[in-house]
């Protein structure tokens, strides 16, 4: 454990920068994804036929490993943490589109109808009842997003030590201090394991109408609005 | 622009076809780890989870399982593994299969509880014993999600088996590390392009086997919902 947090100096940073410089890098990109995942998921509840296209597209983007997106990004934004941040925004936004609509699909036809009966305009319709009851969805997409775009952060230090806490890899070889490695995978994953957890306090503050105990209680999918929106966000954990 | 010439350059060099850093040997090379790695998990985790599924049972242990595996990053654990083991095929397995535990797992579970329970009722109605229930009744609906979960894996271990070579193994990322070391910025996008081109050749496999494996009539009844 001796000079477990004796972070080299080529770093630039201390223990705590490099965790604030990873959640930077992590989670601005998922935070991008989602607002862009908003407006296209509706686009693609509001005209049907869109949906298996963009499904089709998002699929193909998905495929793309990251070191390869990264490499390629290079020629265009330098070896910077813009190169980083894009492929994860991009891998964030195809792992919540899916997640949006079926969240918002699975909202019943009887309270659309009373929203409706009660006088609510499409937009308020959509803020007010629509999205409160996709948050159960669309946070179980934030989830597999946020701690996939965490882990994959590292690999950015391939491309001239933009890995945040991925950086400590590079310098465990080069120094022979293999509890610089220990060092990054635990932060790494208790950082991912953190940020898990706060979203699962976000849905419980955002659904204060479901009980408490239902994630994986009696039945599977009693936390989420129906069994079909399960899978595609568990699919998708890169 | 120039990332499309790149590629066609890299593609055009003749010197990138043969020998031990030619093209197919390196292709090669990349599906066999990402064959080993993708069946090793599933292995483990295709059992766990229709078992699971089917009694219902041990989803909390399943989620943990699965949320510690996601948070786990790869990358980190590759160069941990090499680092405390040194060269060799486990270092480069252990952060694959952890990569793909996740996925198989949890969407194996998810695809059995979400089976139709009347169909598994008349089953068991009809005298069918447990393992018949499993394999002839609840297997054959959850199929096409189960597929979509080992898919998943498929392709992530496909694009992760790349950082393989950071340390000094093969495969497809051999040529993006050598490249970026250097600075040969034609190898790195060829390389690239070959792994993402293997990506989508997966995704084709799989599309293939699930009109091949699943049967028709769950086929027809997904489309129509």
């Amino acid at each position: 454990m001796n000079g477990f947090f004796d972070i080299p100096s080529d770093l630039q940073h201390s223990w705590f920068g490099l965790i604030g410089l990873h959640l930077r890098e992590a989670l601005l990109p998922v935070l991008a994804g989602l607002l862009a995942a908003l407006p296209i998921a509706q686009l693609c509840v509001r005209f049907r036929w869109l949906y298996p296209p963009v499904l089709g597209v998002t699929t193909v983007f998905y495929a793309i490993p990251s070191l390869a997106f990264f490499v390629v990004l290079i020629d265009y934004t330098g070896q910077t943490e813009l190169t980083v941040m894009i492929p994860l925004a991009v891998y964030s936004l195809v792992v919540l589109v899916p997640a949006i609509v079926d969240g918002v699909r699975s909202v019943p036809q009887e309270t659309l109808a009373a929203a409706t009966a009660l006088g609510l305009g499409p937009l308020r319709r959509y803020l007010q009842v629509q999205l409160p009851i996709a948050v159960p969805a669309i946070v179980a997409g934030l989830r597999v997003a946020a701690v996939s775009s965490i882990s994959l952060v590292s690999v950015g230090m391939l491309i001239g030590n933009q890995g945040a806490l991925g950086n400590l890899l590079q310098d465990a070889r080069n120094y022979h201090r293999p509890e610089l490695a220990v060092n990054s995978v635990v932060t790494t994953a208790a950082l991912a394991i953190c940020v898990d957890a706060a979203l699962v306090g976000v849905r419980r503050l955002l659904t204060p109408w479901m009980p408490r105990t239902a994630r994986h209680g009696g039945r599977p999918s009693a936390a989420r609005p129906a069994g079909a929106a399960a899978p595609e966000a568990e699919e998708a954990a890169r | 622009m120039n990332v499309l010439h790149y590629i066609a350059s890299f593609f055009a060099d003749a010197a990138h076809w043969h020998g031990y850093d030619g093209i197919p040997a390196r292709l090669a090379e990349h599906v066999r780890y990402s064959l080993l790695a993708l069946a090793l998990a599933t292995a483990v985790a295709l059992p766990l989870g229709l078992l699971t599924g089917h009694y219902g049972r041990g989803g909390n242990v399943l989620a943990l399982v699965a949320t510690a595996g996601r948070a786990l990053p790869s990358f980190g654990l590759l160069v941990l593994m090499f680092i405390l083991l040194g060269f060799g095929l486990v270092p480069v397995m252990v952060p694959l299969v952890v990569l793909a535990l996740p996925p198989v797992l949890v969407t194996t579970y998810e695809a059995m509880r979400s089976v139709d329970p009347s169909p598994v009722d008349a089953a068991r109605g009809m005298g069918m014993g447990e393992a018949r229930v499993l394999f002839q009744v609840e297997l054959p609906v959850a199929l096409p999600l189960i597929l979509s979960g080992v898919r998943s894996a498929a392709i992530q271990i496909v694009s992760t088996a790349t950082i393989a070579a950071y340390v000094s193994f093969g495969g497809l990322g051999r040529y993006i590390v050598d490249g970026l070391y250097q600075l040969d910025y034609e190898k790195v996008v060829g390389g690239a392009a070959l792994v993402a081109a293997l990506a989508l050749v997966t995704l084709g496999v799989f599309w293939a086997a699930g009109r091949f494996a699943v049967s028709p009539g769950v086929r027809h009844a997904g489309r129509r919902t």
